[in-house]
C-alpha cells in the first residue's frame, strides 16, 4: 500500500490534535502549518514513525508576510519519504519580534547552511544552532535583506545620474522631460485620473 | 598592516599546526569560494568554509521580474549546465500556469537537458582529472563541449548563459543545422568519451588518487541532503527523472549508475556512466522526433499567449499579437495565486523552485534550491583527516560550482 497525504493527514491528526491547521493540497503536495513550539515534535514524528518516513530535507527556507500580524516570518520545510516517493510540506510561524525556532540541525545536517541562510535573510533565530552567523552576506550587515520591508528600488527613479544605463541622463527611454519630470513620474502624477 | 589582514589569535605562536588559507581565489578551488584548513603537516585536522563571494540577491531580483525575465538569473546559478536550470525554471512556471507542453516540446527539451548534462558531467570528470595532474583530458573533451556550446547557439543564439526556451516550448524551431550538429555530436562522441575513460578509469595513478578519497556512507550523504551524482556514488539511486518523471521521461529508458563508497572515483564512475546513459537518451528522443510528420514537426511551444511571446511578424501585422507582445514584455499579466515546488535533476542534484505567487505580476517568494550549496556543508566531514592534495580532488570531484552556491 502506498503512502497517500490521506494518510499522512489522518496520523498527524492522531499525534497532534487540532494543533495543526491548514491542511491544504496544492498542486498535489501535502502542506499543513504547526505552532513554532512543534516544530521539532513534528519533524521527529515524521522521521521516526514507521510509516511516514520523512527523512530526507529537502529544502529550508524562510518567507516573510507583514500583514500577518504576530505571524509574519515563516520557515517552510520541504520533506521528502525517498521510499514511498511522497513529498509533504509544512511551515511554521513566528512573531516578527521574537522570531525563535528550534533548530533542526539535531535531526538534519543539511539544515544547517539552509538555517543560516534563512537567518541571514530573514532574521529568524534558530535556538540550538550551532553556528548561527550570516553566510551569503556580510558579517557587518544590520539588516535582513529579504523581508518586505526593503523593496527593490523603483526603476523609474530618476535622482540617479546614471546615463550609460538609461535613467536620468538627457537622451534613452523612459527619461524625456515632460512639464511633471519623466514620463514615468508624469504617468505617476496622473494617478486616479479617468483616461478618456 | 592593520589588524583586519593578519590575525593572530591568543596563543597562535605556539601551536603545533598550521592555518592554510585555501581561496577565496586559489587556482586549485575553481570558483570564489573559501576554504580555512588547519593542517597538522600535510594532514587536514579541520576545514572551514566560507561562501557567498559572489552573492547576486536572486531571490530578491526575482520578487520585482516577470516570469520571462527571472530565465536569465537562472542561468548564473550553475552556469556549466545553464539550459538545465532554464528548462526547470520554464517547467515550474507551466506548473503554476497549468499549461500543458506538447509531446514534442519535451522531447527536445530532453535533448537539450541531455546534452547540458553532458557537458557538466564533461567538464567536471576532466577537471578532476586536472587536479590529480593529468591535463590531456580536460584539453581533449574541450572541443566536444565547444560542439555543444555550437548546438545551443544554433537553438537560442548563446553559448553559456543560455537563457534558452520559453515558457510553453523553444523561442524557434530547431533548425536542420541544429540537427546536424546533434547527429555529429552523437556519431563522434562517444569514441572520445571512450579515449577519455580509457585514459583515466583503470589508470593506476589515478585509482590511487581517487579511491578512498573523500568517502562518504549513504547514510551520512542522506542527512546532509545529498543528491545527483554525490548521492548515486553513495549508492543510493535517487534520480528525479525516475522518482518524479517530468519533461515526459517516463517515455524513456535508461538506468541510474550507483557506487558504493561515495568516494571520488565512485562519483567519477557514476557521472561517467550518466554520460553513456545520456547520450542514449539523446538518441531516443531523436528517434521519437522522427515519428512527428508535417505540421506536427513545427510544433515547438505551447499555445500560451499570456507568456509565450507572438512572433515578430505577427506583432507588426496582427493587433492581438501586439496587444500580447506588449502586455508580456511590460509584465502585465496577473499570475494565478498558490503555491508551487518543482524540481528537476540537474547536473549537481535535485534543482528546485519553490514558488510563492499572490496573485501578482512577479513571484511573492522564489526560493532556489541549489543542490551544491546543500551538499557543499559535507566538505569539512568529507576531507577530516585527510591528505591537502585529497582536499583539492574532493573539491573537484563535488563538482562545486560557486554560482550555484551563492545565488
Amino acid at each position: 500500500m502506498s503512502l497517500t497525504n490521506d494518510i499522512i493527514k489522518t496520523k498527524l491528526i492522531e499525534k497532534f490534535g487540532d494543533q495543526l491547521t491548514g491542511f491544504e493540497e496544492p498542486y498535489g503536495m501535502l502542506t499543513f502549518e504547526a505552532p513554532k513550539e512543534l516544530n521539532l515534535k513534528v519533524l521527529n514524528f515524521l522521521f521516526d514513525d514507521e510509516v511516514l518516513k520523512f527523512r530526507f530535507m529537502t529544502d529550508l527556507c524562510g518567507v516573510h508576510f507583514p500583514d500577518n500580524k504576530g505571524k509574519e516570518l515563516g520557515v517552510v520545510y520541504h520533506l521528502h519519504n525517498l521510499v514511498d516517493n511522497v513529498r509533504i510540506r509544512f511551515k511554521v510561524f513566528t512573531d516578527i519580534n521574537t522570531p525563535d525556532i528550534f533548530t533542526a540541525t539535531g535531526l538534519f545536517s543539511s539544515a544547517n547552511w539552509q538555517e543560516r541562510e534563512t537567518y541571514d535573510f530573514y532574521g529568524i533565530n534558530f535556538i540550538g544552532h550551532p553556528n548561527l552567523k550570516r553566510i551569503l552576506n556580510v558579517d557587518e550587515m544590520d539588516y535582513f535583506p529579504l523581508r518586505k520591508e526593503y523593496p527593490l528600488e523603483d526603476q523609474s527613479r530618476t535622482d540617479k545620474d546614471d546615463e550609460m544605463f538609461g535613467r536620468g541622463g538627457t537622451i534613452g527611454f523612459g527619461t524625456e522631460k515632460t512639464q511633471h519630470g519623466t514620463i514615468a513620474e508624469s504617468e505617476k502624477h496622473n494617478e486616479g485620473q479617468e483616461i478618456v | 598592516m592593520s589588524e583586519q589582514h593578519i590575525r593572530l589569535p591568543e596563543g597562535s605562536i605556539e601551536k603545533t599546526t598550521t592555518t592554510l588559507n585555501l581561496g577565496p581565489t586559489h587556482p586549485a578551488t575553481h570558483g570564489v569560494f573559501q576554504n580555512i584548513l588547519e593542517l597538522d603537516g600535510e594532514r587536514i585536522v579541520s576545514a572551514d568554509q566560507t561562501v557567498g563571494y559572489i552573492h547576486r540577491a536572486f531571490e530578491k531580483i526575482a520578487e520585482r521580474r516577470p516570469l520571462y525575465q527571472i530565465t536569465p538569473l537562472t542561468d548564473r546559478l550553475n552556469y556549466c549546465s545553464a539550459p538545465l536550470n532554464n528548462m526547470g525554471w520554464h517547467m515550474t512556471c507551466e506548473k503554476l500556469l497549468g499549461v500543458k507542453t506538447p509531446k514534442r516540446v519535451d522531447y527536445l527539451r530532453v535533448i537539450i537537458m541531455e546534452l547540458a548534462r553532458i557537458s557538466d558531467h564533461l567538464i567536471c570528470n576532466s577537471i578532476v582529472g586536472v587536479d590529480s595532474g593529468a591535463y590531456t583530458g580536460f584539453l581533449y573533451v574541450m572541443q566536444y563541449r565547444e560542439l555543444i556550446y555550437e548546438i545551443y547557439e544554433e537553438i537560442c543564439g548563446s553559448r553559456l548563459t543560455t537563457n534558452i526556451g520559453r515558457i510553453g516550448g523553444f523561442e524557434r524551431n530547431f533548425n536542420d543545422i541544429a540537427f546536424q550538429k546533434i547527429n555529429k555530436f552523437l556519431d563522434e562522441y562517444p569514441a572520445v568519451l571512450k579515449e577519455f575513460e580509457n585514459l583515466f578509469t583503470r589508470n593506476r595513478i589515478f585509482m590511487e588518487r581517487t579511491i578512498g578519497a573523500g568517502p562518504i556512507s549513504a547514510d551520512r550523504a542522506l542527512n546532509y541532503g545529498f543528491t545527483g551524482p554525490n548521492l548515486r556514488a553513495a549508492g543510493v539511486d535517487y534520480d528525479v527523472r525516475i522518482q518524479n518523471p517530468y519533461s515526459s521521461y517516463e517515455d524513456f529508458e535508461f538506468t541510474i549508475p550507483v557506487g558504493t563508497t561515495g568516494d571520488c572515483y565512485d562519483r567519477f564512475l557514476v557521472r561517467n556512466e550518466e554520460m553513456w546513459q545520456s547520450l542514449s537518451l539523446i538518441k531516443q528522443a531523436m528517434q521519437k522526433l522522427e515519428q512527428f510528420k508535417g505540421a506536427e514537426a513545427e510544433i515547438y511551444h505551447a499555445d500560451v499567449p499570456e507568456y509565450y511571446l507572438p512572433k515578430k511578424k505577427d506583432v507588426y501585422t496582427k493587433m492581438e499579437a501586439l496587444i500580447w507582445h506588449f502586455k508580456i514584455i511590460m509584465g502585465e499579466i496577473d499570475m494565478p495565486k498558490g503555491e508551487v515546488y518543482h524540481s528537476i535533476e540537474g547536473a549537481n542534484g535535485e534543482v528546485g523552485y519553490y514558488f510563492i505567487s499572490d496573485g501578482g505580476r512577479a513571484p511573492y517568494r522564489l526560493h532556489f534550491r541549489r543542490p551544491c550549496f546543500i551538499y557543499y556543508q559535507a566538505y569539512s566531514e568529507l576531507t577530516k583527516d585527510a591528505m591537502l592534495s585529497d582536499a583539492i580532488i574532493v573539491m573537484s570531484s563535488l563538482n562545486l560550482i560557486a554560482g550555484e552556491m551563492d545565488a
